[in-house]
């Protein structure tokens, strides 16, 4: 007989790191941080229709309560130590998501003076949600894809 | 009231200040000595038959050996415009602030400074607007290079268009 029938129906068992990446994935709390017009898609993500609360996924006004980073948006020269400077007050984990054209390599305004050819060249980048902008839906499976990355994730090796 | 009638009311109250009509362009447009554009301006805006009561922008044009500030002036009391040109020399281009003549005319004064390097003599606070302080040169000058590097960033572009 196994522990496992020993307990009452109301105990399940898992190990922690299931239950710990259970936690983060579905709180996954993003900055509220629009640069252009993808922070419009990025709004109607957040809004009711796409709505990202289901996903446990909600805005916070301050990278230190946040968790992920949703760069939406042409990130110029005179930014990106802005984005460089928020991305450093966000506690660890932290997950980036560059999204739309402009953040991944510059998109429309690359042959300007003034705009970064993507924001990969400050901060590290999990994961590129391609799309000029891209629809909330796209959005959404990013945030699916980051939750799945935070599933794979191992915190408790055993060090023999 | 036309141009061409703004043109004869401003040389008559001015003189030499006031150069050539242009009038065979879409919008006709006068030239003004960079000397004399506080005067001008001010005239424009006070004078009863001309009362240029708002501008609507001001600007640079790269000529190539000599940047054109522009002045869009509109008149709300008399549903008039015009549009008023100072010439400088590229080496040194230096006019005179109208801030004191439209309030507004700051943070297009610095727009013409940010980015054609137009020095206007008489500005109250004549700082970068949109680029960072540190930035170097004037981008939309015609002999501008783009720069691969900015505040320690990388900016060369990582594959081929």
């Amino acid at each position: 007989m196994s522990l496992y029938n020993e307990l009452p129906a109301t105990f399940v068992t898992t190990n922690v790191d299931k239950l710990m990446n259970w936690g983060r994935a579905s709180s996954l709390w993003y900055l509220l941080f629009g640069l252009a017009c993808c922070g419009i898609e990025l709004m109607q993500t957040g809004g009711p229709r796409a709505d990202l609360d289901r996903f446990g996924s909600v805005p916070r006004a301050t990278p230190r309560q946040s968790d992920l980073m949703i760069v939406a948006g042409t990130v110029t020269l005179k930014m990106a130590s802005r984005v460089k400077l928020l991305y450093d007050q966000m506690p660890h984990p932290k997950y980036v998501i560059s999204m739309g054209s402009c953040a991944n390599c510059g998109g429309l305004f690359d042959k300007g003076y003034s705009v970064l050819r993507g924001v990969d060249k400050v901060i590290p980048v999990d994961l590129y949600v391609p799309g000029c902008p891209p629809r909330p839906e796209a959005l959404t499976e990013g945030i699916l894809e980051i939750q799945d990355k935070i599933h794979r994730e191992r915190y408790l090796i055993r060090n023999s | 009231m036309k141009t061409e009638e703004i043109h004869q009311t401003l040389t008559a109250r001015l003189g030499d200040a006031i150069g050539a009509l242009h009038a065979e362009t879409i919008d006709p447009w006068i030239e003004v000595q960079a000397t004399a554009i506080v005067d001008v301006t001010r005239a424009c805006k006070e004078d009863p038959a001309l009362r240029f009561d708002f501008l609507s922008s001001l600007c640079g044009v790269d000529a190539g050996d000599s940047i054109f500030v522009v002045y869009h002036l509109y008149s709300y009391a008399l549903r008039h415009s015009t549009v008023l040109k100072v010439k400088v020399p590229k080496d040194t281009p230096v006019t005179r602030s109208v801030t004191g003549v439209w309030r507004g005319a700051d943070w297009f004064e610095r727009e013409a400074y940010d980015l054609f390097g137009v020095r206007f003599e008489g500005h109250p606070d004549l700082r970068r607007i949109l680029l960072p302080d540190d930035w170097e040169g004037h981008p939309l000058r015609k002999e501008y290079v783009f720069p691969s590097h900015y505040g320690g960033i990388d900016n060369t572009r990582d594959y081929n268009i």
